[in-house]
């Protein structure tokens, strides 16, 4: 099979389409000859290039000493050990973050659990299933992306759907796609707009959906006068969700810019009687689902789809598994033998090394997408984190992160960050920042913080 | 009619001759709510509505189980822009299907004059009637005119009659009124200064809790005509739910919540290790068990504690691979089957639904499994593991553990998991006998499996005592009276009412625990139609109102 093999795209049909003439607005477009001199803002209005926004899961953090070398300050260069050899190629678009901590105020760690939550809400749960703020992500779509088709592109590997690390709440947490090809269908199916072909014309059947759309708005009052205060609340975010799908078919009736970087890729989907991809936790599965998605989701970003998504690539359980073995990565990490001589767990090592390849890869699938002068990743920024330092003992001091991207010339990227025990916070509030998000502080209790890390900001 | 409908009207029968168990204690209830459909309650009313033959794609946002259920989550759960999109998608696609040409002939029940143009009278005829189905209650004169308006425009804007009607029943599909089952309520003229549910939400809760899905045409019209508000009519209407075929699904349902069996579909094994397993079998085990609950609850009218005893059971050829069982059936269908005495599997605790579904993909788990056990059918809150255990302890090169027993032993010599392993581990290791996919065994590793366990003060030799333990638990049927009113009232269950489900449990216990009296009681009952006042909004969220 051969996926997201880019169809040729011809710059002449491109510039055909944009000057062929429509009706319809046109939005500015990306290509080379509409960019500054610099290839870094548009030249009609200066703008810079767009912003874009991710995050990047990985269960079971890393084995300590194996993993990345500990600095005692924050300086350039990222030391990788034989767990991360494989991002070192990437160093020029990384930022590492050690020895960042998650003080919890005296509540339960959750294993597994409140690490995640804790480093994306800026606040500690209080239950297993607790998820007490907005999680950074949607923070920066409700700034970023309220005008895209896709206000966040959610995605899962892991293939449990329920598994998204992104949530408004603990009961407004949308399920991750977990199939390649409903993922491809979703985003370049039929409702896909392809900005470099010459012809466009709204489909009227978007304008019909929207007209009904705003139609159901029109019921929020009087539904209001029934419900409780509770029950409003919840209403109210459904007729938030509805606004969210009438953008989307604004967005979609606009003729979109004609777009050198967007190439739509070919479909996952097989033909004969296994049309499925496989689905599944044997760690192969899972590495060549995220392959796959990961270049989606790049090519959703590079065709304005959406400004931010989440990708899982394992799960805070991390339930992977190499056939014929009685162990997931999880139990391995709380019942394999540690190797005298080699000071770690070895087959837990060598899942967490594949996890390790598995973000390289990621950062392999934006960094071939060309946009201006340079790659996607340098008008992007992804957050990148698990929820423990060490599974084995659930460790909550110096759970790594990782920055991708250069956030439109915002940020320095090849430090490696010291936290000297700060709230992990820190680095969601710097991203935040970053990205446009009007805060000055972030977090609840000893995870608050209003320390921006100034060292990454250029 | 159902095998076991007969026995069941003539308990009911009885039931109301020995109605004198002492009265119910009083409930307030609670505000009036706004329920997300469940994702089997939309796929129910959809199959209802417009036939089986409606395929529904799409993914539904996940619900956090609450109060042991998803259905209870369902009153908590909010709806995410891209949980709305997947809403979207489904509404499309069947208001497609139901309009294309393979299938309007006989949905639609009238025909356009021109398909190329509007056609009011038919659209209106159309969409009051499903929309009647769909909104659980009939549409105000203006709001169907709204809908013909709208179906009106798109067969202008889209050239056809079809299309119209495609995106005016695609709007409904996503209104507030289909996606959220919603409490509406008025003065109560038999108690002054009080509220009540108005007639359309009384049928929605009895037929949501009886059959799983929105009322039915006699429910709705009993509900026009004011019959709900009457005790005689409420108990006709209850008793005709109860005693229709359509029961069973509805029942099914509740236990497909209450056993956790969402997760089932997504069940994985290693193949190499349980090569027999497969996604039939996965599928299959879930059937089983509900086929043999229904068997004992409803078609029998039996004992529910005999679930956890009972040798009777059905296989099918998938599941016959996993049980050792021969099942000569080329056609892929059920055979009854009884595990026999010197076999120590009966009751469902048995079944390859708990046993595999509550195991890793390559290796039982006694830890998983005594928990879900307590959680799920006794109840019982397990605390979460403490986030600071040394696992060293766990990992002793020179011993290394070929049995779960002797693995889960360690726990015993770290305090910080002793607490909790000791609620688990003792009857997780009385299932050792059944392996991570649900097949018998003896042995792990070359060892021979110690498989001795005890539940609550009651110790067994291996998994056949597990049943009779689980059978004379109190806990367990007080646990299933907990869930199926939480499941009627289809939220969390309020301080106000925990006397009366304490009744309710003295109740089941003098009916001999049988299921159809509980449902009976429930569905006739005050307490699941109570209903507090809803608070008024503050002034600024009023003011902040369009």
């Amino acid at each position: 099979m051969t996926f997201l093999i880019p169809k040729a795209v011809s710059r002449r049909s491109v510039l055909r389409g944009a000057i062929g003439g429509t009706t319809v607005g046109v939005a500015l477009p990306f290509l080379d000859a509409f960019l500054n001199d610099n290839g870094t803002a548009l030249a009609a209005t200066g703008a810079p290039l767009p912003l874009r926004f991710g995050t990047w899961y990985w269960g079971l953090g890393h084995t300590p000493g194996h993993a990345i070398t500990p600095k005692t300050r924050t300086s350039a260069g990222i030391d990788f050990l034989e767990e991360c050899k494989a991002l070192k190629p990437h160093e020029q678009y990384l930022n590492y973050f050690g020895g960042f901590n998650m003080p919890l105020d005296g509540r339960s760690n959750y294993t597994h659990f409140s690490g995640w939550v804790a480093s994306r809400t800026g606040s500690a749960p209080s239950s297993n299933s607790e998820i007490p703020a907005p999680t950074l992500d949607l923070l920066v779509a409700d700034q970023i992306a309220k005008n895209t088709r896709f206000q966040t592109l959610d995605v899962t590997a892991a293939g449990i759907a329920r598994e998204n690390y992104s949530a408004r709440s603990t009961n407004s947490r949308a399920a991750a796609e977990a199939s390649p090809e409903k993922l491809y269908q979703r985003i370049f199916g039929f409702e896909f707009a392809d900005p470099n072909k010459a012809d466009f014309k709204p489909d009227t059947r978007m304008v019909v959906r929207k007209s009904v759309l705003s139609g159901i708005g029109e019921e929020r009052r009087t539904l209001f006068r029934k419900l409780g205060s509770s029950d409003r609340a919840r209403l109210d975010e459904y007729f938030t969700s509805i606004r969210q799908l009438e953008n989307q078919l604004d967005v979609q009736l606009q003729k979109p810019a004609p777009n050198q970087a967007c190439a739509i890729p070919v479909s996952p989907r097989r033909d004969g009687p296994e049309q499925n991809m496989p689905q599944g936790l044997e760690v192969d599965t899972v590495i060549a689902n995220h392959r796959m998605m990961a270049q989606m989701v790049a090519m959703a970003v590079a065709c304005n789809q959406t400004k931010v998504f989440n990708v899982v690539f394992s799960d805070n359980f991390s339930h992977m598994r190499r056939p014929g073995q009685t162990y997931t990565h999880h139990l391995l990490t709380h019942e394999e033998t540690q190797d005298k001589e080699l000071g770690y767990q070895p087959v837990a090592f060598w899942f967490n090394c594949r996890t390790m390849e598995g973000l390289a890869t990621f950062i392999d699938a934006f960094k071939n997408i060309r946009e201006g002068s340079g790659t996607l990743l340098d008008n992007m920024l992804v957050f990148a984190a698990t929820e423990t330092n060490y599974a084995r003992v659930h460790s909550l001091d110096g759970v790594p992160v990782f920055t991708i991207g250069r956030a439109g010339g915002r940020i320095k990227t090849g430090l490696h960050v010291v936290g000297n025990g700060d709230p992990i916070t820190r680095v969601g509030l710097t991203a935040m920042q970053v990205m446009g998000v009007p805060i000055d502080s972030w977090g609840t209790q000893s995870l608050r913080t209003s320390k921006t890390i100034t060292e990454i900001l250029a | 009619m159902h095998r076991g409908f007969a026995s069941l009207l003539l308990s009911l029968s009885l039931l109301v001759l020995a109605a004198c168990g002492g009265r119910a204690p009083k409930t307030s209830g609670a505000e009036p709510g706004a329920r997300l459909l469940t994702e089997p309650q939309y796929r129910s009313i959809i199959a209802d509505v417009f036939g089986l033959q409606i395929t529904i794609g799409g993914t539904f946002d996940p619900l956090v189980r609450t109060n042991g259920l998803l259905t209870v989550g369902a009153s908590l759960a909010r709806v995410t822009p891209a949980g709305f999109e997947q809403f979207d998608r489904m509404a499309r696609s069947i208001a497609a299907q139901v309009t294309d040409p393979a299938h309007r002939d006989y949905l639609i029940g009238c025909a356009p004059q021109d398909v190329a143009r509007p056609d009011d009278r038919c659209a209106e005829q159309f969409l009051g009637r499903v929309g009647r189905f769909l909104f659980r209650r009939p549409l105000e004169r203006e709001e169907l005119a709204t809908r013909v308006a709208e179906a009106r425009r798109a067969a202008v804007e889209l050239g056809g009659f079809y299309d119209g009607l495609a995106a005016s029943l695609g709007g409904m599909l996503v209104s507030p009124s289909f996606l959220f089952v919603i409490d509406v309520v008025e003065p109560d003229p038999d108690a002054r200064g009080s509220m009540r549910l108005d007639a359309y939400s009384k049928a929605s809760r009895l037929s949501f809790f009886l059959w799983g899905t929105a009322p039915d045409e006699e429910l709705l019209r009993a509900a026009a005509q004011g019959e709900l508000h009457d005790r005689r009519g409420l108990e006709r209407q209850a008793e005709r739910l109860l005693a229709a075929p359509r029961m069973e699904a509805g029942l099914r349902a509740f236990f497909d919540d209450m056993m956790a069996f969402e997760d089932i579909a997504r069940i994985e094994k290693d193949s190499i290790i349980y090569p027999a397993f497969s996604a039939a079998v996965a599928s299959d085990a879930r059937e089983q068990t509900l086929r043999t609950i229904m068997r004992v609850v409803l078609e029998e009218n039996g004992d529910y504690r005999d679930i956890f005893t009972t040798r009777k059971t059905y296989v099918s050829g998938a599941l016959g691979r996993i049980y050792h069982v021969p099942v000569d059936r080329p056609d892929g269908g059920w055979t009854p089957y009884e595990f026999p005495e010197h076999d120590p599997r009966a009751g469902i605790v048995t079944h390859v639904s708990f046993t595999a579904l509550h195991s890793h993909a390559g290796r039982s788990s006694p830890t998983l499994r005594g928990r879900a056990l307590r959680e799920l059918l006794l109840c019982q809150k397990v605390p979460d593991p403490p986030g600071n255990v040394d696992f060293s302890k766990f990992n002793d090169p020179h011993s290394p553990a070929r049995t779960a027993r002797e693995r889960l032993s360690v726990h015993a010599l770290q305090p910080a998991c002793a607490g909790c392993h000791k609620i688990t581990d003792p009857v997780g290791l009385g299932m050792e006998h059944i392996d991570g996919a649900g097949q018998l065994r003896t042995a792990e590793s070359g060892v021979a499996i110690d498989a001795r366990g005890s539940l609550d003060g009651i110790e067994f030799a291996d998994v056949g005592g597990i049943g009779p333990a689980m059978h004379d638990n109190p806990a367990a049927p007080a646990c299933l009276v907990d869930r199926m009113y939480a499941y009627a009232t289809a939220r969390p269950t309020q301080r106000n009412e925990r006397k009366y489900v304490k009744y309710l449990e003295r109740e089941f216990a003098r009916d001999d625990y049988r299921v159809p009296a509980l449902l009976h009681k429930i569905a006739i009952s005050d307490a699941l139609y109570a209903v507090r006042p809803p608070v008024e909004p503050s002034p600024a969220f009023a003011r902040n109102t369009p």
